[in-house]
């Protein structure tokens, strides 16, 4: 690294904060946490004694569990509140749910919330450093960071990628923080879905609209989908399921004009079947699992770092 | 307290005739009165130095949160903010608990403002409780002393009922105003839906759910052959559509508000819950055409929406803030720089906050003329000062202008001859 890059970040709300220095830098920290999972003994010091807070007010099994794993492999100290079991049910507002949890002197809370901007919100009201694990349909940095992480170790690159990422774009902050990220390094950032999954200006943050899944997938270097939702009942979006998947779903015949070596991901967890065929879920192309592995070292990397990257070593 | 009030050596600005000129205006025993030859004892006599004398402002869009949520205002408080911003009167609006729908609340709200800093002219539910589905007593609220009925925080859905209200409320010289939104369009969204939206991942509220129900308005206006007034307009859409209709001839009267001719969607920035408030801040060229509005004559009154809210509203997730931002107090400053921008000429924008709004409303006030109600304010454009958190007056501190620098300001409030703010060097 050169001299004079340092991270900066203390907390860490949103791809759209990071300059392309400091996604690659996070990339190479993970990298260099990724073999401490392959140990016998899965544990180094970093950051003993370290207090990180999971605090969820959405529920989540994969995210949660890979930011918990991630913490107690560095020797931290994990606690975890959800919505459910806390002083919500309560009437207590966020912020003084936050501000008590602040008085206990957390070094780290991690926040997924229903609501856009709420990591944001505590971010001016408590010390702690903040980590986003999903607000809303804003951004969910750290999948987009192991996405990223999944599709450089695979093709050496970002820069010059074609992306194709299929779905529900408008409600997924997923696609959002992986719109931004992709396109940040280089990459060329395709969308397809129903135009009632299509946000208004969307080029703005970096994707390109296709008129169909088999243009969005074509010469794709990585083809993403993701989850579709029940149907919402105050929004009517799609009229089916069935019907999504008939023409938006990823099956082998569309991967046919993918690129041969396409990677195929996903955030998961997946519904079988819509969004994406399970042989093309199970098939040799696809690195969903990889990201999975990847995202317990990227969550590593990024708890790590807003501590200042220090920690006893 | 003097019975006579002699200001001097001012700047008159009088919409109702025309006037814009040099000269002194005397006001006795709470009446404009003839300017007479010597100067009797008791009286208070002030050099304004050229200072703007223009009839007292009226604000005919302002929540006063009483009855029922007197922790964001009262009626004494929010008077007390209109006075500081140059206002003699404001027209209430009746989303209070329990809604104004009858002449009881009605009553109770005049009784409160007996002894307020400024006239508050309330306005009656167009339906009962709000709920949309009946009409509420005009007759007995025209007695009661409203001067208009709106459901104002939510439209009237059903547009036969909208239309009967207007049939209705002409009955009983009521002014129907309406609050335009389809709300199937606009639910859940927080901010307008665009670029910003999509940034920041909140629901939006594209600009056609405000235009579609100015258009119903408009044609019910047609239909009916009465009088319908568009509060708080925000949309280049609806600007457009009130300017075709006028041409026509429809009786459709309308208001937008400083923020929406100050401020864009860029303003939520972070999050900003002083940034959300319905209809939403929208583009540029919105904000362009509520300027245009303005100064073309499609848009006859500024008005503020002043609507205070506490922090338990506002200080959370954005999606769940309280729509709402104060106005009275930075009113008068922020509509001074149309004029300092070339939009609108100081007699236009007294016309717009003063006089037109006592036309629509039928009420005292808006002239200067003798023998009118002593309301008068006198305004320094050229002050300026910071708009501090600390300085406010309204119970409800949440106002997107917090320090901001800003120019021009009511030195004088005087309302029925009885001075309401004083803040003169």
């Amino acid at each position: 690294m050169k001299e004079s890059y340092r991270f900066q970040h203390r907390h860490i709300l949103g791809i759209e904060q990071f300059s392309p220095a400091d996604i690659f830098y996070i990339l190479d920290t993970a990298n260099s946490f990724k073999e401490i999972s392959n140990r016998p003994i899965k544990k180094v010091p970093t950051l003993r004694g370290k207090t990180i807070v999971n605090f969820f007010f959405e529920p989540s099994t994969r995210t949660r569990l890979s930011f918990e794993i991630a913490a107690k492999r560095m020797s931290a100290d994990t606690f975890n509140i959800s919505a459910s079991t806390s002083s919500a049910t309560k009437g207590e507002t966020l912020i003084d749910t936050a501000k008590n949890l602040q008085a206990m002197n957390p070094d780290i809370i991690i926040i997924r919330h229903s609501s856009s901007g709420a990591p944001a919100l505590l971010t001016r009201h408590i010390q702690s450093s903040i980590i986003n694990a999903g607000d809303g349909t804003h951004e969910h940095p750290s999948q987009a960071l192991l996405d990223l992480m999944t599709v450089r170790e695979r093709k050496g690159k970002i820069e010059g990628l074609k992306i194709a990422i299929v779905g529900d774009i408008a409600h997924s902050r997923v696609a959002h923080s992986d719109i931004l990220g992709f396109s940040k390094l280089g990459a060329e950032v395709r969308v397809a879905g129903p135009a009632t999954f299509m946000p208004p200006h969307l080029d703005m943050l970096g994707a390109t609209v296709c008129d169909s899944v088999r243009d969005a997938v074509t010469d794709a270097d990585v083809v993403m989908a993701l989850r579709i939702q029940k149907e919402r009942q105050d929004d009517p979006l799609i009229p089916s399921l069935r019907e999504y998947s008939q023409f938006y779903g990823i099956n082998s015949e569309l991967l046919q004009y993918a690129r041969p070596d396409a990677l195929i991901m996903h955030p998961g967890p997946i519904n079988r079947g819509v969004e994406m065929n399970p042989d093309v879920a199970d098939g040799e192309r696809s690195v969903i699992l990889e990201q999975v592995t990847n995202g317990v070292a990227v969550r590593m990397a990024l708890l790590y770092l807003v501590m200042g990257g220090e920690g006893n070593s | 307290m003097e019975s006579l009030i002699i200001l001097q050596n001012g700047r008159l600005l009088d919409p109702s005739t025309g006037l814009d000129a040099r000269g002194d205006l005397w006001l006795q025993d709470g009446l404009i009165a003839p300017v007479g030859n010597s100067i009797p004892d008791n009286s208070r006599v002030i050099d304004l130095d050229g200072k703007w004398i223009v009839p007292g402002l009226i604000d005919m869009h302002v929540h006063l949160r009483e009855p029922g949520e007197e922790y964001k205002e009262t009626i004494e408080t929010g008077t007390k903010a209109a006075a500081v911003g140059g206002f003699t009167a404001v027209v209430c609006m009746p989303n209070t608990t329990p809604v104004n729908d009858n002449a009881s609340v009605t009553r109770f709200i005049l009784e409160q403002a007996r002894n307020a800093s400024a006239r508050v002219y309330p306005a009656g539910a167009i339906s009962k409780g709000s709920d949309g589905e009946g009409l509420a007593e005009y007759g007995e609220l025209k007695e009661a002393g409203a001067v208009a009925v709106t459901d104002d925080g939510l439209p009237v859905f059903d547009s036969q009922l909208m239309r009967r209200a207007m049939e209705y409320a002409g009955s009983h010289n009521l002014l129907v105003i309406s609050h335009s939104e389809e709300m199937a369009l606009s639910r859940n969204g927080s901010m307008n839906e665009g670029i910003v939206s999509t940034r920041l991942g909140l629901r939006g509220i594209p600009a056609a759910a405000e235009s579609i129900m100015v258009f119903r308005e408009i044609a019910l206006a047609e239909l009916t052959g009465q009088r319908t007034h568009i509060a708080h307009v925000s949309t280049a859409a609806s600007a457009d559509l009130i300017r075709q209709a006028k041409a026509r001839g429809v009786r459709v009267s309308a208001e937008t508000t400083p923020h929406y001719f100050t401020l864009t969607e860029e303003a939520v920035a972070e999050y900003d819950t002083h940034a959300k408030m319905n209809p939403p801040l929208r583009t540029e060229a919105d904000r362009q055409a509520m300027r245009q509005g303005l100064q073309d004559g499609t848009f006859d009154a500024i008005t503020t929406d002043h609507a205070p809210h506490s922090v338990l509203e506002k200080e959370v997730e954005f999606d769940r803030a309280a729509n709402g931002i104060i106005g009275l107090e930075t009113s008068l400053s922020l509509s001074l720089q149309l004029v300092r921008d070339g939009v609108l000429d100081p007699l236009r924008l007294i016309e717009v906050m003063s006089t037109a709004p006592a036309r629509i409303l039928q009420v005292p006030g808006g002239t200067l003329v003798e023998g009118s109600p002593a309301d008068v304010t006198v305004i320094d454009p050229d002050r300026k000062y910071v708009f501090t958190k600390d300085s406010i007056v309204s119970k409800g501190k949440n106002s997107p202008f917090i320090d901001w620098e800003l120019q021009g300001k009511a030195v004088l409030t005087i309302m029925g001859g009885r001075v309401t703010h004083d803040d003169l060097p």
